[in-house]
């Protein structure tokens, strides 16, 4: 009888749950196949003369295929991507699409092949999982000397520089070390795992926010503009004070 | 003769031209208040250097323009103390230049060398002082003291100890050797080859037992970087592919001009570059020199994996890593 019973009710439960459950899936999953459609025609438009009808790739513009919506959202919500010129770098630049599109666009090329996914909300509250003296040391080792030691960017190769930090959202940031934008490498999970890329994120927000203790910061950049303010303002205005003190009083 | 140019003349000593406060009591009057003024700007500097000190809390921040957001309690201890004394300067400039005494002196020129009389009643002197302390005599105090300044001038000789010790080994030798395993810095967590990424780079250490307490002497040398990339992009000889392992390839991150850390790494084009002075070195052809004033490849570290999976070195460095020096003989 208890058997009986029991399956009877197992078989009650779970067709309850499956018709409560059913149609939220349905619509869940129509409207995740309706914003990959509506990705795919903005990729088309806007991305595929140089990514390829189907972001294979070409001649001028690498593959798409298993970048991850991380990448996507990365280079569109920056206004990297669409580049407009082709330069020797991609340029922060107000973004084209909107964040309607930019996620389409993101579920499009996610749909493609599996990808780093854009981090949630709750992955990046950096205020609560981030170490700032933490970050500030993974930050001098792994990303100072590209980025500067302030973050403020600094140049690489053949005129293409590594942008500043300052302004930057903590998505991008985030974004930008698991997808290894243009010439920046990849730092992955298990390189520099989620929490410590969190400390840095804060480290870097900190910089951002961190008023000048002492005197002018001259753009932050350290021994270049220093020299420069030295030399010219500080020794001009040496000069300027031995010729008042060699005139003659009239 | 009609040619020949006259001498010039000596013009002899420019007019001697007067300030107007000399001659005008009002001018003289202006000066005098202008000089106050100045000595007047130097206490005001003061007292804001005062206040700052001891008022300004510490943690207050003001936005001024070219300046930016500035912390206002070290800006007015600065400004105040640079106001203070560059007014009391200021002042006494003017005060000199305006008011105080304008004659013109005329100091002739003499001969540096002394008079002969002067020159021998020098010598006369010394001689007689000289006997009358009797080092001729007391030969015991002669010699004791030409020990003792002797010595003296001989310790600075000794203060160049602190050049050493000498090197010994540790120029040529890191702490890799075969089987240590490669840790992140920092964490000093172990790899897996599966923890980087085609395009990733890792800045990397020897595992060591105590980890806290690593000496930045060793740091100096023993810093390595992983950069993976795909297997079949690298063009290194037989030996040296079989130092990679699955595409992840190891290099010294001491750079072999200067000794800086290499570690701007551009993963499109695959060059590392150094940000001291732009050495720019191409990871696939095993760090080959391709700008810049490296005279050397960076040093490549041989790696594999051990028994559990986790990256180790494979062997120590070949040879010594970082800038040249004397007795390095590869």
């Amino acid at each position: 009888m208890a058997p009986t019973l029991l399956v009877v009710g197992l078989f009650l439960i779970g067709g309850i749950y499956s018709i409560a459950a059913t149609p939220n899936n349905a619509t869940a999953s129509n409207a995740r196949s309706a914003l990959i459609e509506e990705g795919k025609n903005i990729f088309l438009r806007g991305c595929s003369s140089c990514h390829g009808l189907n972001a294979e790739g070409g001649k001028v513009a690498p593959s798409l295929i298993g970048v991850g919506a991380a990448s996507v959202d990365f280079q569109v919500a920056t206004g990297r991507m669409p580049m407009g010129d082709m330069s020797v770098q991609a340029m922060r630049k107000k973004p084209v699409y909107n964040a309607q599109e930019i996620a389409a666009l993101a579920a499009y090329v996610a749909s493609l092949a599996p990808g780093p996914a854009i981090p949630t909300a709750e992955q990046l509250d950096y205020e609560r999982d981030g170490n700032i003296a933490e970050g500030g040391e993974l930050f001098r080792t792994n990303c100072a000397m590209c980025h500067n030691a302030a973050a403020q960017g600094g140049a690489l190769t053949a005129g293409k520089y590594a942008p500043t930090l300052m302004g930057v959202e903590p998505v991008h940031i985030y974004e930008a070390m698991i997808t290894g934008p243009q010439a920046m490498p990849v730092f992955g999970d298990r390189a520099i795992t989620p929490e410590e890329k969190l400390s840095i994120i804060k480290w870097v927000k900190s910089v951002e926010s961190e008023g000048n203790f002492a005197g002018a910061s001259l753009g932050k950049v350290g021994p270049v503009t220093e020299g420069l303010v030295a030399w010219v303002v500080g020794i001009g205005s040496l000069i300027a004070i031995a010729v008042w003190l060699a005139t003659k009083a009239r | 003769m009609s040619n020949q140019l006259e001498p010039l003349a000596d013009p002899g000593l420019p007019h001697h031209v007067h300030r107007k406060a000399d001659t005008d009591p009002a001018a003289e009057k202006r000066a005098e208040r202008q000089v106050s003024i100045l000595f007047l700007l130097s206490t005001a500097g003061t007292l804001l250097f005062i206040y700052s000190f001891i008022w300004i809390p510490t943690d207050l921040f003001v936005f001024v323009p070219l300046l930016g957001n500035i912390n206002a309690h070290n800006l007015g201890i600065g400004a105040g103390l640079g106001f203070a004394l560059f007014f009391i300067g200021a002042g006494a400039v003017h005060w000199a230049k305006t008011l105080m005494p304008d004659e013109e002196v005329i100091a002739q020129r003499h001969q540096m060398r002394s008079s002969d009389e002067d020159r021998a009643s020098f010598v006369e002197t010394v001689k007689a002082e000289a006997g009358k302390v009797q080092l001729g005599r007391r030969s015991m105090i002669k010699r004791s003291l030409g020990l003792a300044l002797g010595l003296v001038g001989l310790s600075p000789i000794i203060l160049l100890r602190d050049l050493g010790p000498l090197p010994e080994q540790r120029l040529l030798k890191t702490t890799w050797d075969k089987g240590v395993r490669i840790v992140t810095d920092p964490g000093n967590r172990p790899m897996k080859p599966e923890d980087l990424e085609v395009g990733a780079i890792a800045h990397v250490l020897p595992q060591i037992d105590d980890p806290e307490h690593r000496k930045l002497s060793d740091i100096a040398k023993d810093a390595a970087i992983l950069i993976r990339v795909r297997p079949a992009e690298l063009k290194l000889s037989e030996e040296r592919m079989s130092w990679t392992h699955e595409g992840i390839i190891a290099f010294s991150k001491i750079c072999s001009h200067m000794g800086c850390p290499v570690a701007l790494y551009e993963q499109q084009t695959k060059h590392l570059l150094c940000p001291c002075h732009q050495s720019t070195f191409d990871v696939p052809t095993g760090a080959k020199v391709i700008f810049g004033p490296a005279a050397r490849p960076l040093p490549q570290l041989a790696i594999t994996v051990d028994s559990e999976g986790y990256l180790v070195a494979a062997a120590p460095f070949d040879e010594p890593v970082g800038p040249s020096f004397w007795e390095r003989n590869i």
